[in-house]
Formats: structure tokens, sequence, C-alpha cells
């Protein structure tokens, strides 16, 4: 259970604005900037205290670690081999000798210092850009030690924005349905871990069908369905208190909760004499409004990020496609018109793209459109997958792919999966367990 | 004459009991499709002798075919002739569809199966309505036979 960071921002020199590096995101990238991520350096005294409270050796080592696996998750950049650096991580972190980085072939290098002052973690880190010779970033924070992966996360965001003009999405956390057991009788579990795939915690036994989790932007509220006494309700989840309640008194199946964007308003699909349609409501005031009201299938509501939006799935034409509509229900107009049947539309957070799950001719694709249906673009075809959650800075979409089984029915996996918004650096999310169903959190810290 | 009315489809659907369960006999287990709806037999199971607990849909469909109707009015007359018991119909789709849709579409089932049995006399009362979607289908196979096998809505005994 993460308490709220304590986390203190001391900014020890203004952001140096012209630097030389700059990182493009917008484009497949298929040069990586070398970087060269050094050991964060440890005085002795330090390390002891750390590895009786922490159990880690050398905990400026482990933190480094993180920041250079985000580094390369993330595809954009190359962290070079630590065997191959020629000065120690206190000197550097001093003042870097920039030929021998170069000889390296650095373009950029992260130094930093840990050090235990009264009980907490104490953590400063540079970023140099080699070329230029100069320093582009110095900043230090302060947290109870237990954080010491968030701080990796945290200079990796640091470092991902000042390099590529966009805020980072590796302080974060992905709640999804942990999956067990034969495909005829799966039991799911919500479960919660880092964006690295660390610290996943189980958060329901599995004693009864739970799906679809999501995140609140605003806070740690999640909600989602479950089958809890054969009840199928969407429910709200408080993750740090481990509250649970029902949201609202409805006579049949609620399901596809999401929030609205400012968190104070659910939207879900109500099945009722075997049609569904789209209702929001407040959490405060306890108000139900109806926002659709059509004999077809309506479901997989979400809203724009500025709220004034709401795209949905519906088979009014007869099969699955994407539709668009004001927040209150009207002017309802239908976006997708490509080949195959559109669900699971998801506003991004920059409010520019709709990701989606495409079928057409027996194969599953991932994609985005533009908001008004044009731009259609796909990014990933598979046997099976759906669901695309995106990353807090729109630039990445996590989803889970399910594989074929044979005549037997043997060979079942579901898995979770990340791609870049330009459809390179798909890979696979390392989970425990079987997994789908995933939703990503905002930035824990900003 | 509610009775008289009542009495009346009870008879037609023994008959059709009759005539349906002497084919039944004669199919093969190993499970077939018509288009590409299911009509084998070999994963139903049976409310009562003579009387199959499930009804298949074609793809993203849930009109009920001639055959789903056949076994609907079976369930029907038995429901009649057993007042007392209340059910559950579970309806469940394919793994080819997108979780949300699929829970609407196995909710969208299950509520045409219940509609059926309604206008032949069983009240609403004793009916409630549950959709899987895709989660517990009763074939793990990718294939279209296991798809059609799953696409159906299945009349659970609730008490």
């Amino acid at each position: 259970m993460i308490k709220k960071i304590i986390l203190f921002l001391i900014v020890f020199f203004p952001y140096n604005s012209y630097g030389l590096i700059k990182v493009d995101i917008t484009r497949g990238n298929l040069n990586p900037l070398p970087i060269a991520v050094s050991p964060l350096a440890i005085d002795d005294n330090s390390k002891k205290e750390f590895q009786k409270i922490l159990n880690k050796k050398n905990i400026g080592s482990e933190i480094s670690i993180i920041v250079e696996r985000n580094l390369k998750t993330s595809g954009l950049f190359n962290p070079l081999n630590k065997e191959a650096f020629l000065q120690k991580p206190d000197i550097a972190n001093l003042k870097p000798r920039f030929e021998d980085w170069q000889l390296i072939k650095a373009q950029a290098l992260i130094t930093g210092k840990v050090t235990l002052v009264d009980e907490k973690l104490r953590v400063e880190f540079r970023l140099w850009d080699i070329l230029a010779g100069r320093e582009m970033m110095a900043l230090a924070f302060t947290t109870v030690p237990t954080n010491w992966r968030r701080v990796g996360h945290i200079i990796t965001d640091k470092v991902y924005e000042r390099l590529t003009g966009e805020k980072g999405y590796f302080d974060t956390r992905i709640i999804y349905v942990a999956e067990e057991g034969p495909k005829t009788q799966r039991v799911k579990k919500l479960a919660i871990m880092d964006q690295d795939g660390f610290n996943n915690k189980f958060l329901t036994l599995g004693n009864e069908l739970v799906l679809t989790p999501r995140f609140n932007r605003t806070s740690q509220m999640v909600t989602y369905l479950s089958y809890f006494r054969n009840l199928p309700r969407v429910y709200l989840l408080d993750i740090e208190t481990g509250t649970q309640e029902v949201v609202g008194d409805f006579p049949g199946m609620t399901f596809a909760p999401r929030f609205s964007p400012d968190g104070k308003k659910i939207i879900m699909s109500f099945a009722k004499d075997g049609n569904s349609d789209i209702y929001t409501m407040d959490l405060e005031s306890r108000v139900v409004d109806r926002i659709t009201n059509h004999p077809s299938i309506d479901t997989s509501p979400s809203y724009s990020p500025d709220g004034k939006y709401i795209s949905f799935n519906s088979d009014r034409s007869g099969y699955q496609q994407i539709y668009v509509m004001e927040s209150n229900g009207k002017n309802v107009k239908r976006i997708s018109f490509g080949n195959g049947l559109y669900g699971t539309p998801v506003w991004s957070p920059r409010g520019d793209l709709i990701a989606f799950t495409k079928l057409h001719k027996g194969k599953f694709y991932i994609g985005v459109m533009r908001t008004d249906g044009s731009g259609e673009r796909l990014l990933t075809e598979n046997f099976y997958q759906e669901a695309p959650s995106w990353s807090p800075n729109g630039r990445v979409l996590i989803f889970y792919r399910e594989t074929k089984t044979d005549a037997k029915g043997e060979g079942f996996s579901a898995k979770l999966w990340s791609i870049d918004l330009t459809g390179y650096n798909e890979r696979q999310v390392k989970t425990p367990t079987d997994a789908s169903d995933p939703s990503w959190s905002s930035l824990l810290s900003n | 004459m509610e009775f008289n009315k009542i009495l009346k489809n009870a008879i037609l659907v023994i008959v059709a009991c009759l005539a349906l369960s002497a084919c039944a006999t004669k199919k093969a287990g190993t499970g077939q499709m018509q288009g590409d709806v299911y009509t084998g037999t070999d994963s139903v199971e049976y409310l009562a002798s003579g009387v199959p607990d499930r009804v298949f849909f074609a793809t993203n469909e849930s009109v009920l075919t001639t055959a789903s109707r056949e076994t609907l009015r079976k369930q029907a007359a038995w429901l009649r002739k057993n007042s007392k018991v209340t059910i559950v119909l579970e309806g469940h789709a394919d793994e080819r569809g997108t979780r949300e849709y699929n829970l609407a579409l196995g909710e969208r089932r299950a509520n045409a199966a219940k509609d059926y049995l309604m206008t032949y006399g069983i009240s609403s009362d004793r009916i409630s309505v549950l959709s899987y979607g895709k989660e517990r289908p009763v074939d793990s196979a990718s294939n279209p036979l296991s798809w059609s096998k799953n696409r159906r809505s299945v009349t659970v005994k609730a008490n």
C-alpha cells in the first residue's frame, strides 16, 4: 500500500533551455538516444543503513537500474553498458569528464547521489548534455526509504520530460485482472502493480468474477464490474483503504464503467430487458442521468478529457461501431466507417485521438483514429487483442492479448502488452499470472 | 379463456416435444452446425427428461432459431407443470468479441429466451437473467464449432 508520498522537489538550478539534445517522440524511433546511467553514488554509512532498512546491498545501483530499465522500455533511449564507464559515480556526479563519456558514444549522462538524512532517503541527480558539455537539469528530493522504486521512476519521468518535452509515465501503476485456471472456469482477481511490473498486489480473493477495472484520473479510486452474489454490478474501490461499494441501485446488470475526467461521475451501461443504454451517476449527489435511449446495444462509454464529449460503442447500424456524442447525449455521430467491427473506444488524455479495438476478417487490431473518425491507423494485428488503455501522456497504449487454443482447447493464455502510438516498440508487460483488462493510472506525483 | 389458451399452447408444446425428442435421439453426438448456429447435442444438458436446457445463436445475433423456439416451448411446458420452479437464464457469447459488448449481447440473448418463455405463459417473476458475456465458455477450443457451442442461453433452475 503506497502512502501519499512525501516528496520535496528542490530545484538547484533553473532548467537549462538550450541543451542540444532533443528526442523526437512523434516518429517511430529507430535510433534511440545513447544515454549513460551512472550508478547513484552512495557513502559507506548510508549504504550500510539502507542495507539494514531495505535489504538491498547498494541502493544507489538499484535505483539506477530502475531508471535504465525504464528508459530502455520506452524505446526512445539506449542505455549504455555500465562496464564501459570510465568515471566513478561520485566523481562523475561532481563534474563529468565529457571526453570520457563521448568516447563511449554517450550523448546524455545521468549521475547522482543517495544519502540517508534523518531516516529518510535523499536523492539528488543531474542530467548532462555530453556533446554540449553542460548540465541540463539538477534535482533533489527526499522520501521514506520504502519508496525507493518510485524514486527511480520519478528520476526517469524528469529525464524523459527534459529530453522529449513531454511528461513521462513511469511513476504510475497499472490495475488489471489477474487470471488463473481453465478457460471454462477462469478465476479472476483485481491486481495492481507498478508500471514496470514490480510491487504486484492482489486486491480481491477471486471468490467472484471481476472485470474491467478503471482508474480515476484524479485519485486512487477504481471502478470495476463484480459478480458478487451473482449480481453483475459496477463497484467503486478505494485502493488506499480497501473500501468497496456498489454504484447506484439498478434493477439489472450495470457494466462498462469509467470515471468522468473530473472524477465526480461514473459513466456506464445499464442492461435491462435485452437493451443496454448509457447512464451516468454523480458520486456525490447520487443523481442518475440517462444519456442514451436506443433499442440497440450502447456500451463502452469514454469521456473526452475536457468532459464535453463521450465516445461509445453501439450496434444501432446493425453491427458494432464507434459513435461520439455531446456529454448530454445530443448530436450522436458515427465516426467509424472502415471495414469490420469496432469496439472499446477510449479517448486519449491529450484529446486528439480515440484508441479502439477492431475486428476484421477474423483478426483483431488495436488502432487509433482522430475524434472525427479520420486518419485511422492500425498499430498491431493478432488473433485476439482488445481493451487499449492510454499512458497518462497519451504516447503508449497497454492492452491484452489472448492466444488461440488447439482443437482440445489447450494452450490458452492472456497477457498484457504495450505499444507506442507510433506502432513501434511492442512489448509484453510481465505479470505473475495471466492478465487482462489493464488500466493505466495517472502520474502519482507531478 | 386464459386457461383455454394456455391449455392449447401446452398441447402444442407437448406435440412438439414428442416430435423433437424423436428427432433428437437420431442426431449424432459429435455436434454440427447450420449456418453458424450449433445444432448438435454434445454440450447440451437437460432440465428434465426430454427438455434441453439451452438454445444457440448465430454470430452477433440474438434471434431465436426454429430449433431454439422448439426447445423453449418444451421448457415452458415443463415449467408450467412445475410451477414452483424459478429459473435463471444465463446468456453467453463466444470469445470473438470485445468483453463489454459481449456482456450486453449475452444479456440480449437471455432476454430473447425470456420473452419467448413469457409468451408461453411463464411469468417474468419466475425468470431472472444473468449475462456472462464471454466469461464462461463450455468449449475452450478456438474454432468455429466451439464458438457456436458457446453462443448460447442456458436455462438453469434457481431453486
